[in-house]
């Protein structure tokens, strides 16, 4: 178990390093930060000037080296447009993200698992049926398209909430919608065919042959079993709870962590960028390893082969 | 003779195609009857069908009396006070027949709990108790053990522990020893048929192996697309078998004793359901078909000695020379 840990936990630093080193140079290639913090217009010496006090004069590998020393030792780098350490910016925004993120991830769990067993168990019913309908809308229209649907249908039309911003909670209603909905039905879609794929089983219909009642049958037969697939997609789903909401923060103008980060790559502020991407990578990956965790506890068949559960 | 189970015109279709077109069987406490026929016969969807255990799309008309109760159309509760408690069945592969997240013992438990109302240290007293009973070793170990950590056989064995778990009247075994071993097969019919002796439960064998069934019980009936075609005690269907499928599966077996001869296979396929003949359903692969065969549907003949076939040679006068050779 313990050296299972250790090889998942390498291989997370190892993402981590491979996100972090990939985010470095790609922002490094794709423009200059001093054209673009100091304007178009501005004298070659103070563009000189500021790329001397960034280090951006300096070869990409001392950069390179420069940076992930500073990494280590917990020094994040800080915004070359304010000044302030990038992990302040980021990590203030963290809070109006998951005000966001939670309750839309409650929505998921909440609307897609039960309506995913529902039609599981109702197969080819008008009830499946319509789930389905609605899976295959909910997770086929992209987020910015049902962002302003709804911003039409419930700020335009109705006229009943606020169409962005992060006044009061009631600003926070159609982000969290927008998102929780996308959400729910994937997992609607997972969690029916993860249910299918065990009440087909043969040991389903054990159950029944001794005699157990139908409902108990479910819950403690088919469920624990349909959990094991499911996890993934949750766990993928815990993992965003940080980066997952870019683009709907964008639609919304809600000051999250997503739009920092727009914010940040439109303006080339490449502390800021990197700091929020470490964010994501690790959460990410912490959640992965959550996840292969989880799996060991909820099938005992991986229990004695972790190496088969980290191959996930 | 009182009557345990009596299934009458058991007939089922799935999506309007003929899966078992009227089975006529009965059961008798502690009786051993074996089922055998081809693959898709109908043998274990007649005991699905008679244990409410087919998915929903399955339509099923008939009569399935235990002692005497209706079950076909019976309230869930009532199925499931039957199941496992006055029937039990056991399937043909044990490992994907147990739930891998659940520990043995407490899937043995959950039957104590459900039919005799058995719980907490007693439960797990009782659930080691049967699996010695079904001759698995270190059993208060094994309780805690899971499915996957057994092998085939072990599973099996657990399989009739949760079996016997309810004390039934009837066992019916799906198949029990197709997914395993030939030397643990020979294990699992003799539990069985201990078992049997010592409970004084009736069991209904499901096989495609006459052999097994030989061996096992006092009664065969032989099914044949979705309908019995031949019933007779062991000894006088392996003797006198009267229709021509049962001569014909008979000859498929190599002989222990004398000469060796190659084996008859039976030419042709079993006819698809959709594609039923309107006569005998074997009439098209029968060496000895006569015209009638193809549009009449043969009637149960019955025979001395407890024998019944389906089929119009077996009747008296039909002109069949076999048959009074036999």
């Amino acid at each position: 178990m313990l050296r299972f840990l250790f090889f998942r936990l390498l291989r997370a630093a190892v993402t981590i390093v491979m996100v972090v080193s990939f985010a470095f140079v790609v922002l490094r290639l794709s423009g200059d930060p001093a054209q673009i913090i100091m304007g178009a217009d501005a004298p070659p010496e103070a563009v000189d000037a500021f790329r001397a006090a960034w280090g951006l004069d300096q070869p990409l590998w001392r950069q390179y080296f420069h940076y992930f020393g500073a990494i280590l030792s917990g020094d994040l780098g800080r915004s070359m447009r304010d000044g302030r350490d990038a992990i302040l910016l980021v990590v203030e925004r963290i809070p109006a993200t998951l005000a966001l993120t939670l309750p839309a991830l409650a929505i998921k769990l909440g609307l897609g698992i039960p309506a995913g067993v529902y039609a599981a168990l109702h197969r080819n019913s008008w009830a499946d049926r319509l789930v389905m309908l609605l899976a295959v809308a909910g997770f086929t229209v992209p987020s910015f398209v049902l962002g302003l649907l709804l911003v039409l249908l419930f700020a335009v039309q109705l006229g009943w909430l606020p169409s962005g911003g992060q006044e009061s909670w009631r600003h926070g209603i159609l982000p969290m919608l927008t998102l929780g909905i996308g959400g729910a039905a994937v997992l609607a879609r997972f969690t029916r065919s993860a249910m299918l794929e065990v009440l087909g089983q043969p040991y389903i219909r054990t159950a029944s042959a001794k005699g157990v009642p139908w409902r108990a049958v479910v819950w403690g037969h088919a469920l624990p079993n349909a959990a094991i697939p499911t996890v993934t997609i949750v766990g993928f789903m815990v993992g965003s709870l940080i980066a997952g909401a870019v683009v709907v923060e964008s639609v919304f103008s809600w000051p999250g962590v997503g739009r920092l980060l727009v914010v940040a790559v439109a303006n080339r502020d490449l502390a800021v960028v990197q700091c929020v991407l470490l964010l994501v990578a690790a959460t990410m990956v912490t959640a992965n390893l959550v996840v292969d965790l989880l799996y060991g506890l909820l099938d005992p068949r991986l229990r004695n082969q972790p190496r088969a559960a980290g191959a996930h | 003779m009182a009557r345990l189970v009596e299934i009458r015109n058991l007939a089922v279709t799935f999506d309007g195609q003929p899966a078992l077109r009227g089975v006529d069987l009965d059961i008798a406490p502690g009786e051993a009857v074996g089922l055998v026929g081809e693959s898709g016969c109908g043998k274990s969807v007649t005991w699905l069908a008679a244990l409410g255990l087919l998915p929903a799309k399955a339509r099923v008309t008939g009569s399935v009396r235990l002692g005497g109760a209706e079950l076909l159309g019976a309230p869930a509760a009532t199925l499931d006070r039957v199941r496992g408690g006055r029937v039990a069945m056991i399937f043909q592969d044990p490992a994907s027949s147990l739930n891998p997240v659940h520990r043995i013992g407490r899937q043995i438990a959950e039957a104590l709990a459900l039919h005799r109302g058995i719980t907490g240290a007693t439960a797990r007293a009782e659930a080691k108790r049967l699996l010695d009973q079904v001759g698995i070793p270190d059993a208060a170990r094994r309780l805690d053990a899971y499915p996957h950590e057994l092998s085939g056989g072990q599973n099996q064995r657990v399989m009739i522990a949760i079996a016997l778990a309810g004390r039934p009247e009837l066992l019916v075994a799906d198949e029990p020893t197709t997914a395993l071993d030939v030397t643990i097969q020979a294990q699992i019919l003799e539990l069985l048929a201990a078992l049997r002796r010592e409970l004084g439960m009736a069991l209904v064998l499901i096989s495609h192996d006459l052999g097994v069934v030989a061996e096992s019980c006092e009664r065969v009936c032989v099914m044949y697309a979705g309908r019995i075609v031949e019933e007779a005690p062991v000894a006088r269907l392996f003797a006198a078998p009267t229709h021509p499928y049962t001569q014909g599966l008979l000859g498929a077996l190599p002989p222990l004793h004398g000469p060796r001869r190659p084996l008859s296979a039976i030419p042709g396929g079993v006819p698809e359901p959709w594609a039923m003949p309107p006569g005998c359903a074997f009439a098209p692969r029968c060496p000895h078909a006569a015209e009638a065969c193809a549009v009449t549907l043969p009637a149960v003949v019955v025979l001395p000695g407890g024998h019944r076939a389906a089929c119009l040679r077996a009747l008296p006068g039909f002109g069949s020379d076999e048959r009074a050779a036999a």
